[in-house]
């Protein structure tokens, strides 16, 4: 890449995939406004560090930025409450696993199906989870990446994503019960 | 199925449903499922439940924050990256009263450059401690202690800056952050004396050691010197005589450094 098209160049790879970055913030932050502040944050420390960048996946490398921009507001503003955070014991996986055996062998699809037509249902159960669930999941569901994606982003081994994500997944589907029973 | 269990279709079923499995084994995922009701109504599960994920809201930026960020970048290239582009449009308007003196231009070619990329760089510095005096960025790692500040730079950078903290001769360490300076990646400690604030910038040189020496740039003191292989730059707008007994402290603590984590 020249000089001269620094601007350009910064632009087409970066500033392309500024949705997946807000909608990623938006989904940490929980919050329109300190989504905005991340993104803001991140996309100044992308410009900063773009002649560093070789790879060709600007939206992966984007996206791990907007990540570790957020843990650094995180560990500034202290406000996230829910989650206690990338403790993986602190996750109640055995309570998880067990309601994920339950769902194997008595749960009706249709009735899943005509629950998550409720987008706000589904919204809320989303907004409760952990950080690291609610990350794992906007990648996997929302930006469709792969698992290898996935791990460059999260930084962690291609087992933790499988094994991360399965977990999300349960955790959500009880957060959805326990709504839809209310 | 004989060959493949329940469980282990089971196990699969999340990476079928994500594309993430061999063709093979996909191949006898699907054998299987054709003869399993209860792995079929599992991989079914699983897809209505990805169904319902992809229903949750997908933030797109606004509009607002697009023009933002481009008036931001902009004004951010004016002052840090293209240093480059602004020299050769300034090198165009003196194209002619150049040519006109090549043979001098060519005598003091290597003074010129040298001393360029040296105000560049104090143009460089100075911008990077006004940003993280304004963005509110002044920390990516806010800490007094040392041994945190120190390991936080471990795999952020391929050096480690010697961390130290001065709170005792009333200059306290308060963080550090990354920064980008000289075209790398470079190490940004934190410090205080008063109700100012002193950004040191550490990054490795094939210079020997050199004595600090300090100059003024837009009102703001820089103070260079180079030790054990580092290059340290500090700027502040302490003047320029505290700024460097600041130095000082900073090169006395290499030289007796007893510490064995440094």
């Amino acid at each position: 890449m020249g000089d001269t098209e620094s601007g350009t160049t910064f632009e087409a790879v970066v500033l392309k995939h500024l949705d997946a970055a807000h909608n990623l913030a938006r989904w940490l932050t929980r919050d329109p406004h300190d989504a905005e502040d991340v993104v803001q944050q991140a996309c100044l420390r992308a410009f900063r560090y773009f002649n560093g960048f070789r790879g060709d996946n600007g939206r992966a490398w984007l996206l791990a930025i907007v990540r570790n921009t957020f843990h650094t507001w995180l560990t500034q503003n202290r406000q996230d409450h829910t989650s206690v955070e990338y403790d993986e014991a602190s996750i109640g996986l055995e309570q998880v696993e067990a309601s994920r055996e339950d769902h194997l062998h008595g749960t009706d699809p249709e009735k899943l199906v005509l629950r998550a037509a409720d987008q706000r249902l589904v919204e809320a159960a989303m907004l409760q989870l952990p950080a690291e669930f609610r990350e794992i999941l906007v990648l996997r569901e929302l930006e469709e990446l792969s698992y290898k994606e996935i791990a460059e982003i999260v930084g962690v081994p291609l087992g933790t994503v499988m094994s991360r994500l399965s977990r999300a997944r349960a955790r959500l589907r009880v957060e959805i019960e326990a709504r839809d029973a209310r | 199925m004989s060959t493949t269990t329940c469980d282990e279709i089971r196990g699969l079923i999340p990476l079928y449903a994500d594309g993430e499995l061999d063709l093979d084994r996909a191949l006898s995922l699907e054998k299987h499922i054709e003869g399993c009701a209860t792995c079929a109504a599992a991989l079914q599960e699983h897809r209505a439940l990805s169904k319902a994920i992809r229903t949750a809201p997908y933030h797109r930026a606004s509009d607002t924050l697009r023009a933002k960020l481009r008036a931001q970048l902009a004004a951010e290239s004016s002052t840090v990256l293209p240093v480059p582009l602004r020299g050769s449009r300034d090198w165009s308007r003196w194209t002619l009263p150049m040519a006109a003196s090549v043979a001098l231009a060519v005598g003091i070619s290597v003074l010129v450059s040298t001393r360029q990329s040296r105000d560049q760089l104090d143009d460089q510095l100075v911008a990077s401690h006004v940003r993280s005096l304004q963005a509110a960025h002044l920390n990516d790692v806010a800490s007094s202690d040392q041994h945190t500040v120190k390991p936080w730079f471990a795999g952020k950078l391929d050096y480690s800056p010697p961390v130290r903290d001065f709170a005792q001769q009333d200059y306290p360490l308060t963080g550090g952050r990354l920064d980008y300076l000289a075209h790398r990646q470079v190490a940004a400690l934190v410090y205080r004396h008063r109700k100012h604030v002193i950004n040191l910038y550490v990054w490795p040189s094939t210079d020997g050691d050199e004595a600090p020496a300090a100059h003024v740039r837009d009102g703001y003191s820089l103070v260079h010197w180079c030790k054990d292989h580092m290059d340290y730059w500090a700027v502040s707008d302490l003047n320029p005589e505290e700024l460097r007994g600041f130095a000082e402290l900073q090169m006395a603590a290499v030289k007796d450094r007893a510490d064995p984590d440094t």
